[in-house]
């Protein structure tokens, strides 16, 4: 029943979760009806016991342990050099300073820029040809589409690193390595979970919809550009800001694709993975390890910034991650 | 294990066309089918069945990657690999991590959602602060902990050292280096906690009160209806965190593989970091795939094991078997 109050309207998940919380909601009525009541009045009004005290407490520290690294990230990009590692929240010398001189110290700019430029690229591509498939699986019929959608699925489970030397070979061997077309190339035949996703949603559209615009003479493209894409926004979405982020993240191709150019090539991961050597102080670096505290700040902001407004597609594409299995 | 994922999630889509089995498929229709799914079927042919393909070839050659040409050797890069202890140092290592880390995460993960999942209002609120370290990106956390986790200096030493416990060299010696990786993942294992968070809040209020008339304790309702009602969850998450946990790379490899010239502990030797290197550093692309190969079958029959375990354990709704 709490399933229907907190799945927001338009998610992904709502078309396979709505019956059954229905069904939920009908039997759970029907013989504990006085005591479903009796409770629901009593989680209105604010009465504090001393279990909820005590739960919100252990919650609170948790967050807490959470958040600690996090604002010591904060606080030691804001240290002069000195006092990086003297694990003071804050700072006993301000040195905002360092914000102004990292990008002197290192091409920071160049990689944030090559970083949006792949993520782009790799989010846009994948939401494309994932929803293009999704829509050839959720609305034709055709011989082996079952099987064929099993094989999908099952590509889900393929350890990365079976592909990993092969793909690399089928990269050099169309003449492309030293591009950034290894980063995202991939992306341009669709990702199993993302084609997974959207089916669900498209599948939850009235067919009817379809049938109307056939007769109105809509091509087949016609229904998926002009029908189905516009009403899977909300999902379009998900599928692009996982992408975006998965991209923003992925250290391991960068590694395999962008090590051997220059360090203006490189993206934001495998930048900060060559600061860390470059400034830190065990390794023979400079030392100068508080531009790697505010490059490593400068990376992490965007994906703050689009959990905050993407933050219920996050949480709702993860949740539906679950629910396939 | 895919086959039947695939069956139970075709069949929310097949009830729409339950008249299966004497279907006739209109031609254009099936044509235009295949059309659009075209992309994948070039990726799946290509990048996946052709890379797999081609990987298995090269496991059995030895590879110029001037000449670009491989050839043939026969089983040598399996022999090879069979005599090197790094590799059974790495297999050690990574399957150590796992028992380790996937036990953990999954504890950790259903306590903190069992908790989100009473505290009502506020729930919100506290998910999304549990949530942050998910998006925060892995080279942000490892360059984080790598000062976190200093034995000297770090903040972790400091707190236990508060409590009056001594903090082990967390990156130096060897005992400690799986688990200074089992405590980053840990601190990003949120995405498993929301996993469950919703497994838990599809469980029907009704069991519970069912059997609070009966005279069920917390821990009897728990491991009665909870446990059970969200085994799917349990299981999805044991092995997808399994195969995660088998190809541990991103951590093991910024905290102790950047460069190479560093003397780094043995015990922080993963099959990923191994294979990468063998791979991208060394080329031997042949070894490397073999490495691959070998990594494969450990994960299908590690995968299988567990849906046979989990066949006999999870329950499924609408399973009225």
């Amino acid at each position: 029943m709490a399933t229907i109050g907190t799945t927001p309207p338009g998610s992904t998940a709502e078309p396979a979760d709505a019956p059954d919380g229905a069904g939920q909601a009908g039997q759970a009525g029907q013989p504990g009806q006085p005591r479903l009541a009796g409770r629901r009045r009593r989680r209105r009004a604010p009465r504090w016991t001393a279990a909820q005290v005590a739960l919100w407490a252990v919650l609170i520290v948790i967050s807490a342990a959470f958040l600690y690294p996090l604002v010591w990230l904060i606080s030691a990009s804001l240290k002069p050099r000195a006092e990086v590692f003297d694990n003071a929240l804050i700072p006993r010398t301000f040195a905002p300073e360092n914000y102004l001189e990292v990008w002197n110290q290192l091409p920071l700019l160049h990689w944030v820029g090559n970083s949006f430029i792949i993520a782009l690229l790799a989010a846009l591509l994948v939401t494309v040809s994932s929803s293009m498939v999704a829509f050839g699986f959720a609305y034709f019929r055709f011989p082996g589409r079952s099987l064929l959608f099993g094989l999908v699925l099952s590509t889900m489970m393929l350890p990365g690193a079976v592909t990993l030397v092969p793909q690399y070979l089928i990269w050099k061997n169309l003449g492309v390595l030293g591009t950034w077309i290894p980063m995202f190339g991939m992306n341009l035949f669709g990702s199993a979970f993302y084609i997974f996703l959207q089916r669900q949603f498209f599948l939850g559209l009235p067919r009817e919809l379809f049938e109307a615009a056939r007769i109105d003479g809509a091509s087949y493209f016609g229904l998926f550009r002009l029908i189905a894409l516009p009403l899977s926004i909300p999902s379009l979405v998900v599928i692009f800001i996982f992408e975006f982020q998965a991209s923003w993240n992925n250290l391991q191709s960068a590694l395999i694709y962008l090590n051997a150019g220059s360090v203006e090539g490189f993206t934001a991961p495998l930048g900060i993975a060559y600061a860390m050597t470059k400034f830190s102080p065990t390794n023979g670096g400079q030392g100068d390890y508080q531009y790697v505290m505010v490059a490593t700040l400068l990376i992490t902001l965007p994906m703050l910034v689009l959990f905050a407004f993407g933050q219920r597609h996050f949480i709702e594409g993860v949740a539906t991650e679950g629910r396939k299995g | 294990m895919s086959a039947d994922l695939a069956r139970r999630a075709g069949s929310r889509g097949t009830k729409r066309t339950a008249r299966r089995g004497r279907e006739k498929y209109n031609r254009r229709e099936a044509l235009a089918g295949y059309l659009f799914i075209s992309p994948w079927i070039i990726g799946f042919v290509v990048f996946m069945l052709g890379a797999m393909a081609y990987s298995l070839v090269i496991s059995f050659s030895r590879y110029n990657l001037a000449t670009n040409v491989a050839r043939p050797v026969g089983t040598a890069n399996y022999a090879l690999l069979f005599d090197d202890p790094k590799v059974a140092l790495s297999l050690a290592n990574t399957l150590f991590y796992a028992v380790m880390a996937v036990p953990l995460e999954i504890c950790v993960a259903l306590g903190l959602a069992l908790l989100l999942n009473r505290v009502g209002r506020g729930a919100g609120f506290f998910r999304t602060v549990y949530y942050l370290p998910k998006m925060t990106p892995s080279v942000a956390t490892a360059s984080v902990f790598l000062l976190l986790l200093n034995g000297n200096t770090g903040a972790i030493n400091q707190a236990l050292g508060f409590f009056g416990i001594p903090g082990p060299q967390w990156l130096i010696d060897p005992a400690w280096v799986k688990p200074s990786i089992v405590l980053m993942t840990l601190w990003g294992v949120s995405g498993t906690m929301v996993i469950f968070l919703a497994a838990l809040k599809s469980v029907p209020r009704d069991l519970y009160e069912v059997a609070a008339l009966d005279g069920a304790g917390p821990v009897r309702k728990f491991f009665s209806i909870t446990v059970p009602m969200i085994s799917g969850a349990i299981f999805f998450n044991v092995i997808v965190l399994t195969i995660a946990a088998l190809q541990v790379f991103d951590q093991a490899y910024l905290l102790f593989w950047r460069d190479q010239t560093n003397s780094s502990p043995e015990s922080s030797l993963f099959y990923g970091i191994y294979l990468f290197q063998q791979a991208f550093r060394e080329f031997n692309f042949g070894f490397a795939s073999a490495m691959a190969w070998v990594l494969f079958v450990i994960i299908l029959l590690i995968s299988l094991l567990q849906v046979k375990i989990g066949n006999r354990y999870v329950y499924y709704e609408g399973d009225k078997s």
